[in-house]
């Protein structure tokens, strides 16, 4: 595809489970029609999704702005939440704030922040108490 | 084993899905769809007692073709209308978690590149 750059936008609902993942569905399916290597798109796809559905149940909603290129993906996930006062505890698999009716949902087990690491080829978090969190997911191509 | 031999072992009732002579190589039963992305490595059969639209956003990310809720769990039309969209087969079984994941490995779906 040359060195075009494709940018993206999305907003992400507040705690509404309902839609979360449109936005990184929407992401797989440019990144499947750009006919990158399905192993490739599987990890931005999953690393992506998890930083959504943190984002809504966790950061009030926000937005991703993601970048394509010929190389790489980077997508930007950023919320309006209360931010990760224990980073270091938040990597840890297993360790969760999330509440009782989020586990209801399936998620809120304490793997969303270790998955997006195990997936990202490169995993940047910018995080502040009381101002939010936004978090950055490269995968190489 | 092909799909239409798990919805014999389990005597699942499928709610969308044509491809019956899809080849199935492993399972992975789980209620926790971060889980589910931890640890499923290869496409998959997944089974769960969670009913929610990320049930069938968790199976598009990771490449899973089809779901079989269990415990007679049933989904909503909600559910059923995005599996459609993305293609993904849905069963429902009446077979509790552990039995319908015994019954599969016993027929010789034992889970070979999942874990």
């Amino acid at each position: 595809m040359g060195d075009n750059l494709i940018k993206l936008h999305y907003e992400i609902p507040s705690y509404d489970l309902t839609y979360a993942g449109e936005a990184s569905s929407s992401v797989k399916k440019v990144l499947v029609q750009l006919g990158i290597d399905p192993a490739r798109v599987k990890k931005a796809a999953i690393a992506m999704y998890e930083a959504e559905i943190n984002a809504v149940i966790h950061g009030n909603g926000g937005a991703a702005d993601v970048e394509i290129s010929s190389g790489r993906i980077t997508a930007c996930i950023s919320d309006k939440g209360p931010g990760i006062p224990n980073l270091e505890l938040a990597m840890k698999e297993g360790w969760s704030t999330a509440s009782d009716e989020i586990r209801e949902m399936g998620f809120g087990a304490g793997m969303g922040l270790p998955n997006m690491k195990r997936y990202a080829d490169k995993l940047d978090i910018d995080t502040e108490v009381g101002k939010g969190t936004r978090v950055t997911i490269t995968v190489d191509f | 084993m092909k799909l239409e031999e798990v919805v014999k072992i389990l005597d699942a009732t499928v709610l969308f899905g044509s491809d019956t002579e899809m080849e199935i190589v492993s399972a992975c039963g789980s209620d926790l769809m971060s889980d589910v992305m931890a640890y499923v490595k290869e496409n998959v059969l997944l089974l769960t007692g969670l009913v929610s639209p990320q049930v069938i956003r968790t199976a598009e990310m990771m490449d899973i073709k089809a779901v079989v809720f269990v415990r007679g769990k049933t989904p909503g039309e909600n559910i059923l209308e995005l599996a459609t969209e993305k293609g993904i087969a849905v069963m429902t079984t009446d077979n509790p978690m552990f039995i319908a994941c015994g019954k599969l490995y016993n027929a010789g779906l034992t889970g070979k590149g999942v874990w």
